[in-house]
């Protein structure tokens, strides 16, 4: 079995509760950290881990307390993302009603390390319930002398505030999370400034995902190094990947990093292999938004290495042959999926998400949609393809946030890939726009 | 569908609640308590009316048209009147392969409605939404705070006959 950080005790009974949680060994790293330790130090073994954010952006996550401004007399605060809504991702929604108290921990150690007094987890509406489970565990950690004035006698203090997001998945980018926090629509907001020197309410602000802030009290217990220790190169430590789609065992694993993809989605241990019956077609590994795979680049590489669960191997050959880890959304299809109504499907996404502010995303996710809807409903043309092409690389890179790339990525992949799963549906028009039908013939083009 | 009285005004208990969230912000930052304070009033209205914003407004002591602007903006904020049950389900693409639009196909039927619309006993409404986080457990509703997973035409048959008695 594979070492666990995140969910070594996610199964025991009762580990929703504080007192469960502290037989488990919980909140001492807040004892060592409060107790024993400089904020700097914390921050420092932030840095010697090598985490890297669990949201999808992949930043190192000390580095990125590094950047944060101290000004004196104006507060700093830590806001936790937990507005989880990139489809393909539920491994912090699992997390957060599993096992919250880990979350907590990861945010009184967070803060104090930031020096902030009053942070935030926002998280997203939909999640009521999740949000109920997170106060009643801060009730408690309160109690105990873990949060609130002066903590453990250290003369620290510490206000943790959950704050419920109205459903927006843009919310999920980080300064349209600090605008929403703020009481206003989630429009991303122009950088510079960024939130370590202007974030909420004009003071310094780190942004960081759950599953990263969680990983902080391991991290505390056995040091940086040794969290540095596990998985591959930069990608260090583990990951939570939430597995979903034409699977035997759907659901969230925590793997090591550079565990091998094959390994992954064959293996008992995880997701037990494509469905009975059925073969692999393509797989979306970092959720909706990295590129679309074809099988016979899932599991090796263009240059036939072995393809590994990491950052770097993931997105081993670019995206002419490779993809992203991202926030570990991993989407596996067998040959029933039909690879254009899935990218109609995800680019009606974007389009519903879009905040607005650039044109070139508010118009050009829209427009996708359409021609995407018209290609998998029968009326398509040749020059369609071509023309999804050539919008999808007029809104990457041209917009203040990462929500165009995350439109354009799923489009112009599969087109990349499967491309002649197109064409079978703008040839065969009557047969295409039958409800269940799927092209049959060559299942890709590398 | 739920008559919102005129004046509007919350009960004391959620009043006592929109207190203690006001109180979470710094001094001067009380809209921040905009999002958690409209989900406590769709709570006790089902949607969000024109005067319900304006009281939200008044409370928070901020321009009605900033109530306005992000009720409008995100999805969760029900701007009609809605049925007793709003039936939110996930047409995003893992549920999709997991067999959700034959669910919600099968859904549809027996409540007779579409995406959007409420049965004529005021008893459902259906939304169709984005992902849910829960991926993995699909095809999903939610019905207020509750999740229903790993639907099937047999659950969902189930789930409402319970929710119809």
């Amino acid at each position: 079995m594979a070492r666990k950080i995140l969910t070594e005790h996610i199964n025991i009974p009762g580990i929703e509760s504080f007192d469960v949680y502290r037989q488990q060994g919980g909140y001492t790293a807040v004892e060592k950290a409060i107790k024993t330790m400089t904020p700097e130090e914390v921050v420092e073994e932030a840095k010697k881990s090598g985490v890297r954010g669990r949201g999808g952006a992949g930043f190192p996550m000390g580095m990125k307390w590094g950047f944060l401004a101290k000004p004196e007399g104006i507060p700093r605060y830590l806001v936790c993302n937990a507005d989880e809504s990139e489809p393909g991702t539920f491994k912090d929604h699992h997390l957060m009603k599993s096992i919250p108290h880990l979350l907590i921990e990861g945010m009184i150690i967070s803060s104090f390390a930031l020096g902030a007094n009053k942070s935030f987890i926002y998280v997203r509406g939909e999640l009521m319930y999740v949000i109920r489970i997170l106060e009643k565990a801060i009730e408690e950690a309160k109690a105990k002398g873990f949060l609130g004035k002066n903590i453990l006698g250290s003369g620290y203090d510490l206000e943790l505030i959950v704050q419920p997001g109205g459903g927006a998945y843009i919310c999920g980018e980080e300064t349209a999370l600090l605008e929403s926090l703020e009481g206003k629509r989630g429009n991303p907001r122009n950088k510079p400034p960024f939130p370590a020197v202007k974030g909420l309410y004009q003071s310094p602000t780190v942004v960081n995902n759950v599953e990263s802030i969680s990983n902080m009290p391991w991290i505390i217990n056995n040091g940086g190094d040794a969290y540095a220790a596990i998985g591959i190169g930069r990608s260090t430590g583990t990951k939570l990947i939430s597995a979903s789609g034409h699977i035997q065992k759907p659901g969230v694993y925590e793997i090591e990093l550079g565990l091998s993809v094959d390994e992954f989605l064959n293996s008992d241990e995880y997701c037990g292999g494509v469905r009975k019956g059925h073969h692999l077609k393509a797989l979306v590994a970092g959720g909706s938004s990295v590129p679309i795979l074809p099988a016979n680049l899932i599991t090796k590489t263009a240059n036939g290495e072995d393809r590994l669960m990491s950052y770097e191997s993931l997105s081993d050959g670019g995206f002419a042959t490779g993809t992203m880890l991202g926030s570990g959304g991993f989407i596996v299809f067998d040959e029933t999926a039909c690879i254009v109504r899935n990218t109609w499907n995800f680019s009606r996404f974007y389009h519903h998400e879009s905040c607005g502010q650039c044109s070139p995303c508010r118009e050009g996710t829209g427009w996708m949609e359409k021609v995407l809807h018209r290609i998998e409903h029968g009326h398509g043309s040749m020059h369609d393809i071509d023309l999804l092409v050539d919008i999808s690389k007029k809104i990457e890179g041209n917009t203040i946030c990462p929500l165009g790339d995350a439109a354009a990525w799923p489009v112009a992949s599969a087109i990349r890939h499967f491309r002649d799963e197109f064409m079978w549906h703008i040839t065969n028009p009557l047969e295409a726009s039958q409800p269940g039908a799927v092209y049959q013939g060559e299942m890709a083009l590398v | 569908m739920t008559e919102i009285p005129n004046p509007v005004a919350f009960t004391p208990e959620r009043l006592e609640k929109v207190k203690e969230i006001i109180a979470r912000y710094p001094e001067g930052r009380q809209k921040s308590a905009l999002l958690p304070v409209l989900h406590v009033a769709q709570e006790q209205w089902g949607w969000l009316s024109s005067e319900v914003m304006d009281y939200v407004a008044g409370i928070l002591r901020i321009e009605p048209v900033e109530v306005y602007e992000v009720a409008t903006f995100y999805t969760m904020y029900h701007l009609d009147p809605v049925g007793k049950h709003v039936i939110e389900y996930c047409r995003t693409g893992p549920c999709c392969l997991m067999g959700g639009e034959d669910v919600y196909g099968h859904l549809k039927q027996k409540l007779g409605i579409g995406a959007g619309e409420t049965t004529s006993d005021g008893l459902f409404t259906l939304k169709e939404v984005e992902c849910l986080a829960a991926c993995g457990w699909g095809p999903v509703f939610q019905i207020r705070e509750k999740y229903y997973m790993n639907l099937t035409n047999d659950r969902v048959d189930e789930i409402i006959e319970e929710l119809s008695k």
